[in-house]
């Protein structure tokens, strides 16, 4: 069924790797911004500590993470969409490669590189974030590649409707920053007007917001069900829709 | 040639791309063992009528079959018995030759060691570690190939296959299609150039707002369309003008900047003026003849010229 799969995901990887640009600002840019805020807030802070700021102490590693995922869904907006332009997906589409395949692969590597890169944050920011023993990494890397995920498939759509690689970039960055605003990391949800409030409630971001500060903080799984409910959702209805609207050419 | 089973038959093929026709009505049958070309302008129906073969594209209406399966229901047996290379498709700029054959070897149920010795035959070995983007036009064509006859397909189809290339790399690329069908395989192709149908079909059908208008091996459709061909030599013999007319067979002679051009429609015309010459002893400084190409073939039969 998924023949072919660690070969193409193995060389997608390292495809990745020889263009240094895209490796940059996939995984470098948001360790950079990680660490740059730690920075910026160690300097505020007369005590250097965190402990008491609620912004440094949970949301700047959560808007970290959001970054990271929100990197992966760019990259594979722009990715499918060059493999489109440049006929590679109509390549690739006749030979026993089945769709299913092929974007698994680009699904496998971005979580991959979502893993990584967050690996990386956390190594760099050590010095700047101190990590209580309280804080579940594990669960949070989890929660992560879910909401990752889901919100990958969202890239699916934008994918299956960006008609050249030249706009991909750009209308994927319209389609998701806007999210991030809404998704109750700036401005809680509650004190949004209503209509916005409507809005952020079927965001997918809102969701993965909530679920990654949720575990940061310590929460357990039980507490965000309903969070990752809303996510496989999101999966589910995306991926269904850009299987109908996916174009090979 | 004999003629053998076909392996594809296509009759009354339709497909539409919204309102636009692309392919009206199109029936043709390809035999094994031979170079089939589909010829005709750009934009004439010949992609989406490969394509509609190679299963990609669902007909409207008419009836594909391909080793006697149905390219699009069957695609996935289909698939491991043919070879296709597709026009301006590409691979990832940064994969590497042998990652790519690697991978297709994979797909295709194959020995790597095939996939390299394909590399070998098409000389490509000292580039296997090139990454996609840095091969030359001609060296990408090649590794098509390579990947089109990795699994060992029984036909091979090959969509504008040396669009692109310098005149060089071109005639190495037609050797390597004939060496295909000498190895027992058939292939389906498709050009705008001429020449290249000419030199490399078996039989080809030219093919123009989506209908074929006529079907046959380069030679008879020349004799069909274009009987006319001439000879063009230069003499400073003053009777020669009127020898040359006295020919059976012989159109018309004419004088232009010292070259007299004889035309006919005989398939014997060159045989007769060189006997003229012989006989009355002519003094024939320069000789060549003008016979009719594929290209010659299509101004007459479409009424325009390929390149318009």
């Amino acid at each position: 069924m998924l023949r072919g799969l660690v070969q193409l995901t193995w060389i997608e990887i390292k495809v990745f790797f020889r263009e240094p640009l895209g490796a940059i600002g996939t995984v470098l840019m948001p360790v950079l911004v990680f660490v740059l805020l730690g920075k910026f807030g160690s300097g505020l802070s007369p005590n250097n500590t965190f402990t008491s700021s609620n912004l440094f102490r949970v949301d700047v590693p959560v808007f970290a993470a959001i970054l990271i995922a929100l990197n992966a869904v760019l990259s594979l907006v722009a990715i499918i969409a060059i493999y489109r332009e440049g006929g590679i997906l109509k390549r690739l589409r006749a030979t026993p490669l089945r769709a299913t395949t092929i974007l698994t692969s680009h699904v496998l590597v971005k979580l991959l590189l979502t893993a990584a890169t967050l690996a990386l944050t956390i190594l760099a920011g050590k010095r700047y974030y101190p990590v209580g023993a309280d804080v579940p990494l594990f669960s949070f890397g989890v929660a992560l590649v879910i909401a990752t995920w889901s919100i990958l498939s969202v890239g699916f759509i934008i994918a299956s409707i960006v008609p050249t690689a030249r706009f991909a970039q750009p209308v994927g960055a319209v389609i998701l920053y806007p999210m991030v605003a809404l998704s109750g990391l700036f401005v809680p949800a509650e004190a949004m007007p209503p209509t916005l409030h409507t809005i952020s409630s079927v965001l997918p971001l809102t969701y993965a917001v909530s679920l990654l500060r949720g575990i940061w903080a310590g929460d357990a799984w039980s507490a965000h069900l309903g969070d990752i409910g809303a996510l496989v959702l999101v999966f589910i209805v995306c991926t269904a829709v850009s299987s109908r609207i996916f174009r090979w050419e | 040639m004999t003629r053998a089973r076909p392996v594809i038959q296509v009759s009354n093929f339709r497909k539409t791309y919204k309102k636009f026709v692309a392919v009206e009505d199109v029936s043709f049958d390809v035999y094994d063992g031979e170079i089939f070309g589909l010829i005709g302008p750009n934009g004439a129906g010949k992609t989406t009528t490969m394509e509609g073969v190679e299963g990609l594209r669902v007909p409207d209406s008419g009836r594909i079959s391909v080793l006697g399966l149905d390219p699009f229901k069957d695609i996935q047996m289909l698939q491991q018995r043919i070879g296709v290379q597709l026009q301006e498709a590409q691979l990832q700029k940064r994969i590497k030759v042998k990652e790519a054959v690697h991978l297709w070897a994979k797909l295709y149920g194959r020995k790597v060691s095939d996939g390299e010795k394909l590399l070998e035959q098409l000389g490509l070995a000292e580039k296997r570690s090139s990454w996609f983007m840095t091969l030359s036009g001609g060296q990408k064509q090649r590794l098509f190939i390579v990947l089109a006859l990795i699994n060992d397909p029984e036909v091979v189809f090959l969509d504008e296959l040396t669009t692109g290339l310098d005149p060089q790399s071109r005639r190495a690329i037609w050797e390597l299609v004939r060496g295909i069908r000498e190895r027992g395989k058939t292939v389906f192709l498709t050009t705008h150039l001429m020449e290249e149908a000419e030199k490399l079909c078996d039989r080809v059908a030219i093919i123009e707002h989506g209908r074929i208008i006529d079907m046959d091996s380069p030679d008879a459709l020349i004799r069909r369309h274009c009987r006319e061909r001439a000879v063009v030599l230069t003499t400073d013999d003053p009777t020669a003008e009127t020898r040359f007319n006295s020919i059976p067979g012989v159109e018309g002679v004419t004088l232009k900047d010292g070259k007299l051009t004889i035309r006919g429609s005989e398939e014997n015309l060159v045989t007769e003026v060189i006997r003229c010459i012989s006989e009355s002893g002519i003094h024939v400084t320069d000789f060549r003849t003008i016979l009719p190409t594929l290209e010659d073939v299509f101004l007459t039969v479409t009424g325009h010229s390929i390149r318009d």
